[in-house]
């Protein structure tokens, strides 16, 4: 059977080699459908993928409080005009919020850096140590604040990669002292890479300093008994429902910031996980979507192959004659002639994953988007344009079986 | 025991009032090692005759016994065993594949080689096997012409090694000399009356007296009846062959 079907495959390589442009032709249906598959489902796959490593670098579970749109005067200003959050939210909702584990509040400003003759300008953001947690940000060296800086206003400060890489180069900024508007702060961590986040900033290029630090030395703010944030950020227990969470946290900050029912919040909470994976949910519709488009070509790709082999059943009419004549039986014809239309499919096949892997790489290296080749997508292009030959070679190969010799072997 | 035994076979198509009988009762003997010719007219019933030995084609009743074994009853794929193992076919259109040398063209019967000592051969072997048939039909020096590269006659017995490849127990030939002209008809019914003589069992089906000159017997078709058998004394080409050998 082995030696069979070994057979069936020279005389399926002779029979498209004597119809080299025919056989090419045919098979450019395929080619195209199938590089159009995996360009399709690596670009997409890309897509994803680039999607997923957001969500995991800004940390899971994650919900982002910030100031609303107020009402001064009448006048309603923007959302973020005012500082409407302050540190005691940020407490209330991690002691009396279910299901969240961290709140941290955060305060952000921008300023040059100074160290020796190099100088940098970055965002400076006020934190305490529980910001690493929420965000799932690790230090590869040094340490994070202590008590005693966090409650003296100590100057000392967390650096990202981009930072450090900046003002240092190579070396290890840990225990160096930069000057940030004039004010000298030794720096005690450097944080792991992060890289850009979903709106292509790059997470790394920020200076972490003691939130206390930073109002009372940094930022210029009024000192006062309200402790006023610029943002707090939330992590939410794993496996609770942060839309649950998202609901709880706008009950206790309109009780907090007593707004009457009715009335708008002057403060906006957002999902940002919920809202990468809505985008990623959607991305991956669109990947979808764009393979099964591709795959039509495939099928246009089949259609093909069967034109083609019916055409090819019919031209070779007298030599289905003669080989019945000399003792093939019916199987063996419908067999010489699916493995051809197979042959035909799985080269096309073949050529199609050259092509389309071509092309995932042209476009990641072009547009300089992500791609995901997976195997699995190989694998089963190639697997689905053998399926194509058989069910479109099926049909010419049962025709070709079913010709009586006598009738066959007259056939003009 | 005669090698084709054919007892009233009736081969009709459509029924009632419309049944045309293309055989109407034919019963015949062949022996092996014979030379028989199957002449009549267009019509006459012997293609269909030709059909129903060479096991092409079932006939309507009638039994056919091929070398002791029933064939009437086969099924179709015992049919193509029957047909690959016991016969072979020389055609008027030689109907050798395109753009493929004469040896291969030769060795394609034995890629359905379901039993018999030819079953399970390598490559190798088939195709050393249809090169001694080429060179037993004198074309041992156009192994690898393909048959654009070959003259008619030449085709002719390319297709004739390919009939003797898998040692049938007949050689059926329908028309062989239509398609080639006086020369090479002559030298293609020496080649079969060579290959009688050494003790093939040959029917031609020929409606040119000429060629049936050559066989031992011919058997004339009517109206899908056998009129007249006729023995030649004298067959043509008979002599040489024998002398030349």
């Amino acid at each position: 059977m082995k030696f069979a079907s070994l057979m069936n495959l020279s005389i399926a390589m002779r029979a498209l080699r004597v119809n080299k442009m025919r056989s090419i032709l045919t098979m450019l249906g395929i080619v195209i459908g199938v590089a159009a598959v995996i360009a399709m489902i690596a670009i997409g796959g890309g897509a994803q993928q680039r999607l997923q490593e957001q969500i995991a670098s800004l940390g899971s579970n994650l919900l982002i409080v910030v100031p609303g749109s107020i009402i001064q005067s009448g006048a309603r200003l923007g959302a973020g005009n005012a500082q409407t959050l302050t540190e005691q939210d940020a407490r209330a909702i991690v002691t009396e919020v279910q299901d969240v584990a961290f709140a941290a509040p955060l305060s952000r400003s921008t300023a040059q850096v100074v160290f020796g003759n190099t100088n940098w300008s970055t965002s400076i953001y006020g934190v305490y140590n529980d910001y690493f947690d929420v965000r799932e940000w690790n230090l590869t060296e040094g340490r994070l604040f202590d008590q005693g800086e966090i409650s003296r206003f100590g100057k000392v400060a967390i650096v990202g990669k981009t930072v450090s890489s900046q003002l240092f180069g190579e070396d290890n900024p840990v225990g160096q002292v930069v000057r940030i508007r004039g004010i000298p702060f030794e720096i005690i961590g450097i944080l792991e890479s992060k890289g850009q986040s979903s709106q292509g900033q790059d997470q790394d290029d920020v200076i972490f300093v003691p939130l206390t630090t930073g109002r009372n030395r940094l930022f210029g703010e009024p000192r006062g008994r309200i402790a006023r944030v610029g943002t707090i950020m939330i992590k939410a227990v794993d496996g609770s429902d942060t839309q649950e969470v998202e609901n709880r946290i706008n009950d206790l900050l309109r009780q907090r910031h007593r707004i009457q029912p009715g009335n708008e919040n002057d403060f906006q909470v957002r999902n940002l996980t919920e809202i990468l994976k809505t985008q990623e949910a959607a991305s991956k519709v669109m990947s979808m979507l764009l393979a099964a488009v591709a795959s039509v070509s495939l099928l246009v790709g089949g259609i093909g192959i069967m034109n083609i082999m019916l055409v090819s059943v019919t031209e070779r009419t007298r030599e289905i004659g003669l080989r019945l004549a000399v003792g093939a039986r019916a199987r063996d014809i419908m067999m010489q002639f699916l493995v051809e239309a197979m042959t035909l499919a799985t080269l096309g096949g073949a050529m199609g994953v050259l092509l389309g892997v071509f092309i995932s790489w042209l476009v990641a290296y072009l547009a300089n988007w992500n791609i995901s080749l997976s195997l699995l997508s190989i694998i089963f292009a190639v697997g689905f344009s053998a399926a194509i030959g058989i069910f479109f070679g099926y049909y010419p190969a049962k025709k070709a079986a079913k010709m009586q010799p006598i009738v066959a072997l007259r056939y003009e | 025991m005669p090698l084709i035994s054919t007892k009233n076979l009736v081969k009709s198509y459509g029924q009632g009032e419309l049944e045309v009988r293309a055989l109407d009762g034919v019963s015949l003997d062949i022996e092996a090692g014979d030379f028989v010719a199957i002449i009549g007219a267009s019509g006459s019933g012997k293609s269909t005759f030709m059909n129903m030995i060479g096991c092409l084609d079932q006939p309507t009743s009638g039994d056919y016994e091929l070398a002791g074994q029933a064939v009437s009853q086969l099924s179709v794929d015992e049919l193509a065993d029957v047909r690959n193992q016991r016969i072979g076919f020389v055609f008027q259109q030689f109907n050798l594949l395109a753009r493929t040398s004469a040896v291969e063209n030769v060795a394609m019967p034995l890629l359905y080689a379901r039993s018999g000592p030819l079953v399970a051969l390598t490559k190798k072997e088939q195709l050393d096997h249809a090169k001694l048939r080429l060179q037993q039909v004198g074309l041992g020096d156009r192994l690898h012409h393909t048959p654009s590269e070959l003259s008619g006659g030449q085709q002719q017995r390319v297709a004739i090694a390919r009939a003797l490849v898998n040692d049938p127990a007949l050689i059926l030939a329908d028309e062989p000399t239509g398609a080639l002209d006086s020369k090479m008809t002559v030298e293609i019914m020496h080649l079969l009356r060579q290959l009688n003589h050494e003790g093939m069992t040959v029917v031609v089906v020929t409606h040119e007296p000429e060629v049936a000159a050559y066989a031992n017997r011919v058997v004339t078709f009517k109206d899908g009846k056998i009129i007249e058998i006729q023995i030649n004394e004298h067959p043509v080409g008979k002599f040489e062959v024998e002398q030349s050998l």
